[in-house]
C-alpha cells in the first residue's frame, strides 16, 4: 500500500474508533475519555492494531488538543466570574485544594515521585472534570437545584486554582535549573494576575474589536492567536498548556459565546486524538504493577472530594438529597488530570505516572457519573 | 410580586427562582447561548428541579405572551450580558423612610450610581420612572448598576 493510503487509512480507523466509542458511552451515560484511553491502548505497541504512519500526526494532533483543551477552559468563565468566584467562593475552594491534592501528594511520595514529581499527581486529583460535570448537570436537569450554583463555584475556583499550578507544573517539566524555574513561575503567574484583571475590565471591549469578522475569519483569527500564544509560551519555558489557557481567559463577552461554538468541535476531535495519543504512550503490561495504588487514590480522593461537595453545600442549609448530589456530581475527575499526567511525563516523573493516571481517570470519570446518578433517584415513597 | 433571587450559574447563565403563594419553588435558567430551562420544584423538596422544560427564544416569547407578563424581565436580561452590572428586584418595606417619598429624595443615582429602570406594584410596572415618581409601600423596584451600588441603595431603602 502506498504511504498516504496508509495514513488515510490509520487516521480514518482512529476517527471512526473514537466515534464508536463516543457513540457507545452517550448509551452507558458516562464520559467517553475513559473508552477513548482504552482506545489508545489497543492502538499502541502490542495493542491489537498498531499504527504505522500516522504517528507524527497523532503526536501534533495531541499537542493540538491539550492547547484546545486549555484554551476552552480558560473560555469558559469570564474574567468576572472568575474575580466573583475568589471573593465568594474562596473558603470551599481551599478545602476542595486541601482535601485533594494532599492524599495524591501523599501516595506520590510513597510511590517515589518525589517531593517535585509527587506535586504532577496531586494535580491529577485534586481536578474535577468541569466537561464531565457539566454535562451531568445538565443531561440529570439539575441546574434548577439549589445546589448547583455551589458546586459550579467550586469548578470555577478549580479553573482558578489551575491557573497557578499549571504554570508551576510547566516550569518543572521544562526548565532546567532551579532559578530558570523559579524565574519562570514568577513570570507566569504575573502573566496570569495581569491577564485575569485586564479581562476583567477591558476583556469584552479587546474581544468585540478582534471578532468582527464572518465566522471563518474568527476562527482562523482566534486558532491562529491562540497556537502563536501557546508557542511562545512554551519557548519562555511557561508551556503551551498555560499560554493557551491565558488566551481563552481574554476573550469574552459575546465573541466568548461565538468562539465556544465555533471550537467546540475542533476541540471534541483533538482532545480525542490527545486521549489516544495518552493512551498509546502507555504500556498494557504495566497495568497490574499500578492498579493497587490506582484503586487506593480512587477511593481516598473520591471520599475526600465527595467530603467536599457535602460539606460546602450544606453550609448554604441544603436539605440531604441535594448535599448526596453535590457530592456525588464532583468525584468525576477526567481531560485535566490527564493533561497533568501528561506535563509530569513531559517533565520525566516515573514511568509509573502514566498508566496511574489512566487507570485513576478510567475509574474516577466512570464511577463519577453513575454515582450521580444514583444519588439522583428519588427514594421509593 | 414575589422576590426573585437572581442567581449567576458561572459556565452556564443566569438562574432566577422565586416561590409562589402555594409553596413552591419555580425558576427559570437563562443559558448563555439564549436557550431557557423553566423549572418546578416539589413543595416537599424545594432544593430539587422535577420538573423541567426546555425553551427556545421564540417559545420563551410564546408562553410569556400567553401568560400576558411584563416584558420588563426580558429588557434586564439583556443588561445582564454586560459584564460588571448586575441587577435586583429591591422591595419597598412597609418600614421603608422612602415609602410616599419619590425617587429624587433618595438621589440614588447620584449616591451610589444605581439607575432605578422600573417599578413594579402588584400586577402593573412603571418602566423608567423620573425623579419625581412617589414610592409607595409595597413597591418593588427594580435597579441596574454595580453589585457595591446595589448594596449601597439597599441599606438606604431600608435605613434612609
Amino acid at each position: 500500500m502506498s504511504p498516504s493510503a496508509t495514513l488515510l487509512l490509520e487516521l480514518g480507523g482512529i476517527i471512526f474508533a473514537l466515534a464508536v466509542l463516543a457513540r457507545f458511552a452517550e448509551r452507558l451515560g458516562i464520559s467517553p475519555i475513559p473508552l477513548y484511553l482504552l482506545g489508545g491502548l489497543a492502538f499502541g505497541d502490542g495493542g491489537i492494531f498498531p499504527l504505522i504512519t500516522s504517528q507524527d500526526f497523532v503526536d501534533t494532533g495531541a499537542q493540538l488538543g491539550v492547547v484546545l483543551l486549555l484554551f476552552m477552559l480558560g473560555l469558559e468563565y469570564t474574567g468576572d466570574e472568575l474575580v466573583r468566584a475568589l471573593r465568594t467562593g474562596a473558603r470551599a475552594g481551599v478545602v476542595d485544594l486541601i482535601a485533594n491534592f494532599t492524599p495524591g501528594y501523599l501516595i506520590g511520595l510513597l510511590i517515589g515521585f518525589g517531593p517535585a514529581g509527587s506535586l504532577f499527581l496531586g494535580g491529577v486529583t485534586y481536578i474535577s472534570s468541569s466537561g464531565v460535570v457539566a454535562k451531568l448537570l445538565s443531561d440529570l436537569g439539575w441546574t434548577g437545584n439549589r445546589e448547583t450554583p455551589i458546586v459550579l463555584s467550586i469548578l470555577v475556583f478549580e479553573d482558578l486554582a489551575m491557573a497557578v499550578i499549571l504554570p508551576i507544573l510547566g516550569a518543572l517539566a521544562l526548565g532546567g535549573s532551579l532559578a530558570g524555574t523559579a524565574g519562570s513561575v514568577i513570570a507566569a503567574l504575573t502573566l496570569v494576575a495581569l491577564t485575569i484583571s485586564v479581562a476583567a475590565r477591558h476583556g469584552h471591549r479587546l474581544s468585540r474589536a478582534a471578532f468582527s469578522g464572518s465566522d471563518e475569519v474568527n476562527l482562523l483569527t482566534v486558532l491562529g492567536v491562540t497556537l502563536i500564544v501557546a508557542g511562545v509560551a512554551e519557548q519562555i519555558h511557561i508551556s503551551a498548556a498555560v499560554g493557551a489557557f491565558l488566551v481563552g481567559i481574554g476573550v469574552s463577552g459575546e465573541p466568548a459565546n461565538q468562539v465556544r461554538v465555533l471550537l467546540a468541535p475542533l476541540r471534541d476531535l483533538f482532545a480525542g486524538v490527545f486521549f489516544v495519543f495518552f493512551g498509546l504512550s502507555i504500556d498494557p503490561s504495566t497495568f497490574p504493577d499500578v492498579a493497587g495504588w490506582a484503586i487506593v487514590l480512587a477511593l481516598l480522593t473520591g471520599a475526600t472530594k465527595a467530603a467536599t461537595g457535602w460539606w460546602a453545600v450544606s453550609r448554604a442549609n441544603v436539605s440531604t438529597r441535594g448535599r448526596r448530589r453535590a457530592a456525588a456530581t464532583l468525584i468525576a475527575r477526567g481531560e485535566f488530570s490527564i493533561v497533568i499526567a501528561g506535563l509530569g511525563l513531559t517533565a520525566g516523573v516515573g514511568a509509573e505516572l502514566g498508566p496511574i493516571a489512566a487507570a485513576y481517570v478510567l475509574l474516577m470519570a466512570t464511577s463519577g457519573p453513575i454515582l450521580a446518578r444514583l444519588a439522583g433517584r428519588r427514594p421509593v415513597a | 410580586m414575589s422576590q426573585i433571587e437572581e442567581i449567576q450559574l458561572p459556565g452556564v447563565g443566569v438562574r432566577f427562582d422565586f416561590i409562589t403563594e402555594d409553596g413552591q419553588r419555580v425558576g427559570v435558567v437563562h443559558h448563555r447561548g439564549g436557550r431557557r430551562e423553566v423549572f418546578i420544584c416539589p413543595p416537599e423538596d424545594p432544593d430539587t428541579a422535577l420538573v423541567t422544560m426546555e425553551l427556545t427564544d421564540d417559545d420563551a416569547h410564546t408562553l410569556a405572551e400567553v401568560l400576558g407578563v411584563s416584558p420588563v424581565i426580558e429588557a434586564m436580561s439583556q443588561v445582564q450580558q454586560v459584564e460588571g452590572l448586575a441587577m435586583d428586584w429591591l422591595p419597598i418595606h412597609p418600614t421603608s423612610p422612602y415609602a410616599a417619598k419619590t425617587i429624587g429624595d433618595g438621589r440614588i443615582r447620584t449616591r451610589t450610581g444605581v439607575s432605578v429602570v422600573a417599578v413594579i406594584r402588584d400586577t402593573s410596572h412603571f418602566p423608567s420612572p423620573g425623579p419625581e415618581f412617589v414610592f409607595e409601600s409595597g413597591d418593588v423596584v427594580v435597579v441596574v448598576g454595580t453589585t457595591d451600588g446595589i448594596e449601597a441603595v439597599k441599606s438606604i431603602l431600608t435605613d434612609g
